[in-house]
């Protein structure tokens, strides 16, 4: 099976003085589902930085998508973020856009046809049940409408990858259940590989999953 | 009201910049043209021992014009008291030769200085007048004034072009956090950056408008042209076409390099 993330004695920090992230080599399968826990400030949203290349690693090595990202050029980092969808606990929504453009940027970036824009929109509007607030902009939504906004924008491209930042974070329980389904539903029924950092998984997921647990430096799977 | 006001802060800026570079275009026009008029009065007068054709003059030096051979008879006048006929046409075969030189355009100190020796240097030419003195003090007018005029556009331009840089920032930093999301999901340098790109050609297109405007109205200002009149000088204050491509080029050039500057200097934030 191929592997999306290839990490090899990984080392991430903000100084030179402490590492948030140790020597830690793990690897993911394409098309597997896994969660990443630990404490607070154990280096979970550190590690998930790492792997869209908005964080160097300071040693070793991290392959994700066949791209080496320790000595990455800007336009290799563009490409692969083309491929990757994130969703981040705080939304990262702009705020002059509608929802609409919003979830329509990662397609615009990578170049589909209008056509085929507006009914990717559409669909996904749909899915994440918001078809009737497309005209509105983010700061009109309620949290979880917000995050529902997110979630289609990571799919809407159809991505190799998502990385999800605690993406229920401080959602109800509606909203939440949502976007565990729209996350099982890339994975299953689209191949994707989903990676989700968060405190608690779930207890009623539909799919098999792989779980890493960082603490003090290192990240070991879970069985 | 809060948008118009940002533009207008980069406008009037640029709006600066061109004016004072159209007023640095007028004066070197109005340089030009005071040269070339003084070209048509300025000469030099030669005195040769031998008769000289004008083509021999042209083959001395690139820059001399034509040559007139100034008549000796003003001179005969005076002494032709008591004189007979054929004193008077020995006479006149023994004086020198005058002649006087047009050049093709007003010369430059060194030019006169280059002309002096190079006719000097004739066997047939014994003395050359250029009138040197007077000629250098409106020269070096001409000079000192066109180069206030350039130190002055000088200064405007760097000074504006700050203000500008530093506009352009404050719309950046506005912009930063749409950047920073495009950026997340791959966006290359030019999309990322549209909107900075899109603001500041808009706003030098405008300034090119107003500036426009501003320089048809002043070219039919009676007042202004009267100016030029009463100086003897005839110029184009406005060319409508030329002037406004330059406007238009040097307004939209410098708004995207300055944009391109803040774009390259701007920093991803996670």
């Amino acid at each position: 099976m191929d592997k999306v993330i290839i990490a090899d004695n990984l080392t991430l920090a903000y100084s030179q003085s402490e590492a948030i992230i140790n020597r830690a080599s793990f690897s993911v399968n394409s098309g597997s589902f896994v969660f990443i826990t630990g404490a607070s400030g154990s280096g979970k949203s550190t590690l998930l930085k790492s792997l869209y290349g908005a964080l160097k690693p300071n040693g070793g090595s991290l392959v994700v998508g066949g791209v080496e990202l320790k000595k990455v050029s800007n336009s290799k980092l563009n490409f692969l973020r083309r491929h990757i969808g994130i969703v981040f606990q705080d939304y990262k929504l702009v705020r002059e856009w509608t929802i609409e453009k919003n979830i329509m940027l990662p397609l615009i970036i990578n170049g589909y046809e209008k056509n085929v824009i507006t009914s990717q929109v559409d669909s996904l509007l749909q899915h994440v049940r918001l078809k009737h607030q497309a005209g509105k902009y983010p700061q009109e939504l309620s949290g979880g409408e917000q995050q529902r906004v997110a979630m289609a924008r990571a799919l809407s491209h159809n991505p190799i990858l998502i990385l999800a930042d605690e993406p229920t974070g401080n959602l109800d329980d509606y909203s939440s259940q949502l976007i565990w389904n729209l996350l099982e539903g890339a994975n299953t029924q689209l191949k994707t590989t989903v990676i989700v950092v968060t405190h608690n998984i779930p207890k009623n997921m539909n799919v098999n999953y792989k779980h890493f647990h960082i603490e003090y430096g290192s990240i070991r799977e879970v069985n | 009201m809060k948008s118009i006001k940002n533009h207008l802060s980069l406008v009037i800026a640029l709006v600066s910049i061109l004016f004072s570079l159209q007023v640095l275009v007028i004066t070197d026009r109005a340089i030009m043209s005071y040269k070339e008029q003084l070209a048509s009065q300025y000469s030099v007068v030669v005195v040769a021992k031998v008769s000289l054709k004008q083509e021999q003059f042209l083959k001395m030096d690139p820059l001399i014009k034509s040559a007139t051979a100034l008549s000796p008879d003003d001179v005969i006048k005076r002494l032709n008291s008591g004189m007979d006929k054929k004193n008077i046409e020995l006479l006149k075969l023994t004086l020198p030769k005058f002649y006087k030189l047009h050049l093709k355009h007003y010369p430059t100190p060194q030019e006169v200085q280059d002309l002096t020796k190079k006719l000097l240097k004739q066997k047939s030419i014994v003395k050359v007048e250029n009138f040197a003195h007077t000629h250098d003090l409106v020269y070096k007018l001409l000079v000192l004034f066109k180069t206030i005029i350039v130190i002055f556009t000088v200064a405007v331009f760097v000074v504006t072009s700050l203000l500008i840089f530093k506009e352009l920032r404050i719309w950046q930093f506005k912009h930063s956090e749409r950047m920073n999301i495009m950026g997340l999901f791959g966006a290359p340098m030019w999309l990322r950056s549209a909107v900075l790109f899109r603001l500041a050609i808009v706003d030098a297109i405008i300034a090119s408008i107003v500036s426009f405007v501003v320089f048809v109205y002043l070219s039919t200002n009676s007042w202004l042209l009267e100016q030029f009149k009463t100086l003897n000088i005839e110029l184009v204050i406005f060319n409508p076409i030329d002037d406004l491509v330059m406007f238009l080029g040097v307004s939209v050039i410098l708004a995207t390099i300055l944009a391109t500057m803040i774009v390259l200097w701007h920093k991803e934030e996670v």
